[in-house]
């Protein structure tokens, strides 16, 4: 799928932004991502085109971020905090608690599409509120289990279709699943 | 000793993110007081201040500044809004709060050092204090403050907001440099330090949040009044992240030197449950252990390091007498596993070989020869990793097997962890 019009310009704005043009690759795959859910290797290779770089630059410095998705998840994202000042605020249960709640295995997503979960080893900066998890990249503090149940509850409400577009800085990003090596929890 | 918050002391007001505000409460009068300065002066000024980086490594800002060769031009300026450090979210609170903030500091420390092109490095999961800090700039280009010739001083100042996407290797600064750069953010021989080489093969200096935000300060109330807060070699305050067992987790911004004590019994209305204080772990994720009696060490780089942990990133983790230390080190070594660039071989392969031995602690496979291993594996990566995460991986873990050896022989005598009553599902 060819980017937007509208991704294509920014993406070449960026280009002349920075004093090299190179530094505009991780602006850029947020752009797709944010556009698109993903970020494909027919993305990565408009990108190169875009900032007249190869192909394989773009793809070799994706691959080391976590943050960018190779494929499709549910429409919301839901990271929960397993490190030990999370843990030490009951951030193992509440992981088990989620799910539970959601049906599925961490890192995997709810039948209906909605909601794409994994737990993570990364501290997410909220650990005075442990504990904690991001959703859709906001913060959710001080977990129980009936905020979770709420909390859970809202991301499954269809989609409002006039919904207005987020601002252009502000892509909803989604993040990657982790790479197979690193453990995940299984609940 | 007296409470005197600095950077945070007009956190209560409302809408201090709007720019309005933050000039009402005297925001920007710093900045321009700095632009009627030479930027020497300024840069002995902050050198005289006292002021140490807050950033992990605790380094004198204005001697960081001095560095830069001269007459060497372009020079960058890159503040480091990466945190990531397990424990710290302080720097977060500080941009949440008030970003702009933030933002007189970066331009302050580009001014001193003759920058016209800033960065902010921010990691990809603070999304919301992005976009913050994209208000922040875009209300302050409007106003003036960034942009060409800066109130007729000849002074041009760009800045750019700069997202990361999930990497903690890339808050050490020349991995930062080099993700800055576009590429995989692995870091860089050191020398040549980034005052020489840095961005673009550049001068370039780089700076903590939490080091900026002093800046204004500085510079409104001259170094001597900054150097009289604090300890001799510790001047100013911190913000240090409270988590874990105590009964009110947060930040607080307390004067250097400050008893732990005071911070985890006041501030943090004491060990919650009532239970007893087991340890606690300052700077974050890599930092050693400290035991009770360590409570009346100041909270001070140097006091810290002479009780024999780093005040680093100014984390401070409460564990109670119910915590299991050797799955809170599991936790941290997995960590550092996961987050390994990959680039040398001792951090690589060793933080794996951690990371097994300790869940097979944990799952009760571990055999009584482990602990050593484990001291051996650690031996095997401190001093001979490429950058300070693979040392810092083996840190917290042998500073735990020293203090807390009987716990691990539990483990592995009946076979799974002795604190937890029931069989858990596995995490992380
Ligand atoms: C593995 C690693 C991670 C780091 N992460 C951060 C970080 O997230 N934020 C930060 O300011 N400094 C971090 N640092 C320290 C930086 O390398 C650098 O010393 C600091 O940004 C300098 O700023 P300061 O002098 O103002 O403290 C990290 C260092 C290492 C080795
Ligand atoms: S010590 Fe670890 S993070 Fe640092 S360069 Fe080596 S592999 Fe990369
Ligand atoms: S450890 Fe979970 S947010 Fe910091």
């Amino acid at each position: 799928m060819p980017l937007a019009k509208s991704t294509a310009d920014h993406i070449k704005d960026l280009a002349q932004r920075y004093p090299s043009k190179q530094s505009a690759i991780i602006p850029a795959l947020w752009a797709v991502q944010h556009e698109q859910g993903y970020v494909t290797p027919e993305a990565m290779a408009e990108i190169a085109e875009h900032l007249g770089l190869p192909a394989s630059l773009i793809e070799a410095t994706a691959s080391f971020y976590s943050m960018f998705l190779t494929k499709p998840e549910g429409r919301h994202e839901v990271v929960i905090c397993v490190n030990a000042p999370c843990m030490l605020r009951g951030a193992d249960e509440m992981t088990a608690y989620l799910g539970r709640a959601l049906g599925v295995r961490d890192g995997g997503t709810t039948a209906d599409g909605a909601i794409t979960w994994h737990s993570t080893i990364e501290c997410l900066g909220a650990c005075g509120g442990a504990p904690m998890m991001q959703v859709d990249h906001q913060f959710e503090e001080n977990l129980t289990e009936e905020r979770i149940d709420a909390i859970i509850e809202r991301l499954r409400q269809p989609v409002a279709v006039a919904a207005p577009a987020p601002a252009a800085a502000s892509e909803r990003p989604k993040r990657k699943a982790p790479a197979p090596r690193r453990t995940r929890s299984e609940s | 000793m007296a409470i005197k918050p600095l950077v945070t002391k007009d956190f209560a007001t409302e809408n201090l993110v709007q720019l309005k505000v933050y000039e009402r409460t005297g925001g920007y009068t710093g900045y321009k007081k700095a632009l009627e300065m030479q930027p020497d002066a300024l840069v002995e000024e902050v050198k005289k201040s006292g002021l140490r980086g807050r950033g992990g490594a605790g380094f004198p800002t204005g001697n960081k500044w001095s560095f830069l060769p001269k007459g060497v031009y372009p020079r960058y300026l890159v503040c480091n809004a990466d945190e990531s450090e397990p424990g710290t979210f302080k720097d977060r609170y500080l941009i949440e709060k008030s970003p702009h903030q933030v933002l007189e500091g970066i331009l302050i420390a580009s001014y001193a050092i003759g920058c016209n092109l800033a960065f902010i490095y921010i990691r990809g999961e603070y999304l919301p204090q992005h976009d913050a800090l994209e208000t922040a700039i875009a209300e302050a280009r409007e106003a003036g403050y960034i942009g060409k010739n800066v109130f007729g001083k000849g002074y041009d100042i760009d800045v750019i907001l700069h997202r990361g996407a999930g990497a903690y290797i890339c808050g050490e600064e020349t991995a930062l440099l080099t993700s800055l750069e576009g590429y995989r953010g692995e870091p860089r021989l050191k020398p040549p330090f980034p005052a020489i080489k840095g961005l673009y093969g550049k001068p370039t200096v780089v700076n903590n949040v939490e080091t900026v935000v002093n800046l204004p300060h500085i510079v409104n109330n001259g170094a001597d009044w900054f150097k009289s807060i604090g300890t001799p070699t510790g001047a100013g305050t911190r913000v240090w992240c409270m988590s874990g067992h105590v009964n009110r987790p947060g930040n607080y911004e307390v004067e250097n030197g400050t008893p732990i004590r005071e911070l985890i019994e006041e501030h943090g209305g004491g060990v919650w449950k009532n239970r007893k204080l087991k340890a606690f772990q300052p700077g974050g994720a890599s930092m050693m252990v400290l035991l009770p009696e360590h409570l009346d060490v100041g909270l001070d780089f140097d006091a810290i390091a002479k009780a024999g942990s780093l005040a680093g990133a100014g984390a401070m983790v409460v564990m109670d007498e119910t915590t299991c230390m050797v799955d809170a080190a599991r936790r941290y070594v997995k960590f550092f596993h996961h987050e390994s660039c990959g680039k040398c071989t001792p951090c690589r392969e060793g933080t794996f070989w951690m990371a097994n031995i300790f869940d097979a602690m944990e799952a009760g496979e571990a055999k009584p020869a482990d602990i050593d291993l484990l001291l051996e594996i650690g031996y095997g990566i401190d001093g001979r990793s490429f950058c300070p995460l693979g040392d810092a991986s083996t840190w917290f873990p042998r500073s735990v097997i020293k203090f807390f050896r009987d716990e691990f022989q539990q483990h592995i005598a009946e076979k799974g962890c002795p604190f937890k009553k029931q069989p858990q599902e596995a995490v992380a």
